[in-house]
């Protein structure tokens, strides 16, 4: 049996805000009198994650997705609840705890800027104890995964946004760690950047059974990687589960444009007790249930002449939306 | 395991910090040039005769101020802005979840600058000596070590001491400016301006309780040759670092469990 490698329970969190009013008056007012509160982010969440599982966070900006991230890694302290990841509690940051984690973040580096990126790599394993000749294998092995062996040697500042990214991967995972925790890692990626790093990712996490938290606004990111899905309303889980059966759920027909060989099949079509959503001369959209489409297209197919037939996923994002605005899914 | 800490981890960081050191020279050339206040404390201490007060020679008052450069220049301690730059923006987050303290960094910079720094003190020291031949001397070689160890124990007493301040970032987000306040007692009683022999007694018998004088005046009284008490100097310098470091220790556990990762 997979063992839970991360277990959440009650988990809350509660920053001070402090807040002021516009103008001048508000100014002097914030000087002598500043008014904090106290503003719970994360609110009493609970869920468990097993080991070489890939879990995407999906929620609005502010939602609390990074800050659940930053917990599990130990990067910040929780207010309420308990976390235990891999046997430890994170925020202790035990040295062996810290050796079997990683997290990057798609929009902070720590590679040193005016160096290229092998002298970070040396620096992050001696850091993490490794031998030299353990180093050089793993460099060799990241950078060819990752393709960014010729650009080990120029300096980071030179370096495009997709092989800094490569590179902090690279610097992020020298020391193998089984647990990662990537913070929109695709930012500001082209497309052909943000697929090759989605490989590199499910390539990793084949070979090495690691666990991966992941957060993203790229919904790409999040359909090829990610089974299972923890969507985050306000601070608390709306949705934790399988990601195609919430697509289901939210998307439970699906539209299939039918072209017709005459004007007179797509009229006797439209007739025919289906759900239509509109007819322009011989094509015709109707709507199915996904779980009559088998059934449906073998009539159609049976008693009408037809010259081609689209079926058309809703697009992700459009379903995605929905969850990040609605604060339960009982699926 | 602490042998296995400096041999691999510090030595590591501090090649690595070297060689990023080295693409800042002209930056690192300029702050040693700016760091010559002791040479205009010097032109005004021989400008208005004011050493005959405290019964020291131009020859020593020179070397004093010049040994006050040096210290200086190997002593400076810039960790607070720093750590406040990079706690605001965030930049510290991914070290903090790293296996080694996010000050051992700063500390390896430091270091690395200083050797940075090394060869510019010199030749402004060649100048110096040009300019005043008579303040020529050569320190025997044990002077010379133990103000090297003087000069160090200060760097680690002025690193430990922004590093506290540095820590208050947790709670103010400005600690430099808790820093600012210590300046003003570190600019007057260190012996940066002045010898702290030239303070009236009863003054010298409080800022002797203090961390200051330690700092600058007692490892450049040493090196200069000047009077002093080279094992109370040490041992205070030593006792400075004994409370500091688990002060230190305890505001930083307390302060990262405050920390919220702001920008990231």
């Amino acid at each position: 049996m997979v063992q839970n490698i991360i277990d959440v329970r009650n988990l809350s969190k509660s920053f001070d805000i402090s807040s002021k009013e516009p103008g001048l008056k508000g100014t002097i007012k914030h000087f002598f009198r500043r008014q904090t509160k106290s503003l719970k982010v994360i609110k009493d969440i609970s869920f468990e994650i097993k080991e070489g599982e890939i879990v995407g966070f999906l929620g609005a900006n502010g939602a609390g997705k990074t800050t659940i991230l930053k917990m599990l890694c130990g990067l910040i302290y929780p207010s309420e609840g308990s976390i235990l990841v891999s046997g430890y509690l994170p925020f202790r940051r035990k040295e062996n705890f810290l050796k079997n984690i990683t997290l990057i973040m798609g929009q902070k580096q720590q590679l040193i800027w005016d160096l290229p990126p092998i002298e970070s790599f040396y620096l992050n394993a001696s850091i993490y104890d490794l031998d030299k000749f353990e180093a050089k294998k793993r460099i060799k092995k990241l950078s060819e995964m990752l393709e960014i062996d010729r650009e080990l040697f120029i300096p980071v500042r030179k370096l495009s946004l997709g092989q800094r990214m490569k590179s902090e991967l690279l610097a992020a995972l020298i020391h193998e760690p089984n647990i990662l925790f990537l913070d929109e890692p695709t930012l500001g990626l082209d497309i052909n950047a943000q697929r090759n790093l989605r490989k590199f990712l499910q390539r990793y996490n084949k070979e090495t059974n690691a666990t991966i938290c992941l957060t993203s606004h790229y919904m790409k990111d999040i359909t090829s990687l990610c089974k299972r899905v923890i969507c985050v309303h306000e601070g608390a889980i709306s949705y934790d589960g399988k990601l195609d059966l919430l697509l289901k759920k939210l998307s439970p027909v699906k539209e299939i444009l039918i072209v017709c060989r005459s004007e007179e099949d797509a009229i006797k079509l439209k007739n025919f007790g289906f759900t239509v959503k509109n007819k322009i001369k011989n094509e015709i959209t109707i709507k199915i249930e996904n779980n009559s489409i088998t059934s449906s297209l073998k009539t159609i197919l049976n008693n009408f002449d037809i010259e081609d037939l689209f079926i058309n996923e809703p697009p992700i994002d459009e379903v995605i939306g929905k969850v990040l605005i609605k604060k339960n899914y009982d699926i | 395991m602490i042998s296995n800490l400096i041999k691999r981890k510090i030595f590591t960081l501090l090649k690595v910090q070297y060689s990023n050191m080295l693409e800042y020279r002209v930056e690192i050339a300029l702050w040693a040039i700016s760091g010559i206040i002791p040479f205009f404390m010097l032109n005004i201490w021989t400008n208005n005769n004011l050493n005959e007060s405290i019964n020291i020679s131009d020859a020593l008052l020179s070397r004093y101020f010049l040994c006050a450069f040096f210290v200086r220049q190997f002593s400076v301690v810039w960790v607070v802005f720093s750590f406040e730059e990079d706690s605001l923006m965030g930049k510290v987050s991914p070290y903090l979840i790293q296996p080694l303290n996010p000050f051992f960094r700063y500390f390896a910079q430091h270091l690395a600058e200083q050797i940075t720094r090394f060869p510019f003190a010199l030749i402004i020291a060649f100048f110096f000596f040009i300019f005043n031949p008579e303040s020529i001397w050569i320190p025997n070689l044990v002077i010379l070590l133990l103000s090297i160890v003087s000069t160090f124990l200060s760097f680690l007493i002025q690193f430990l001491i922004q590093s506290i301040v540095a820590c208050l970032c947790f709670w103010t987000e400005k600690a430099s400016s808790i820093e600012r306040l210590l300046f003003i007692p570190t600019l007057f009683l260190s012996g940066l301006l002045a010898p702290v022999v030239s303070f009236p007694a009863y003054v010298k018998s409080w800022i002797y309780l203090t961390p200051f004088p330690y700092l600058i005046d007692f490892p450049a009284n040493l090196l200069s040759g000047n009077e002093t008490n080279i094992s109370g100097g040490l041992s205070m310098q030593i006792l400075w670092i004994f409370l500091l470091f688990p002060l230190f220790k305890k505001i930083w556990s307390e302060g990262t469990k405050k920390y919220t990762a702001m920008g990231s």
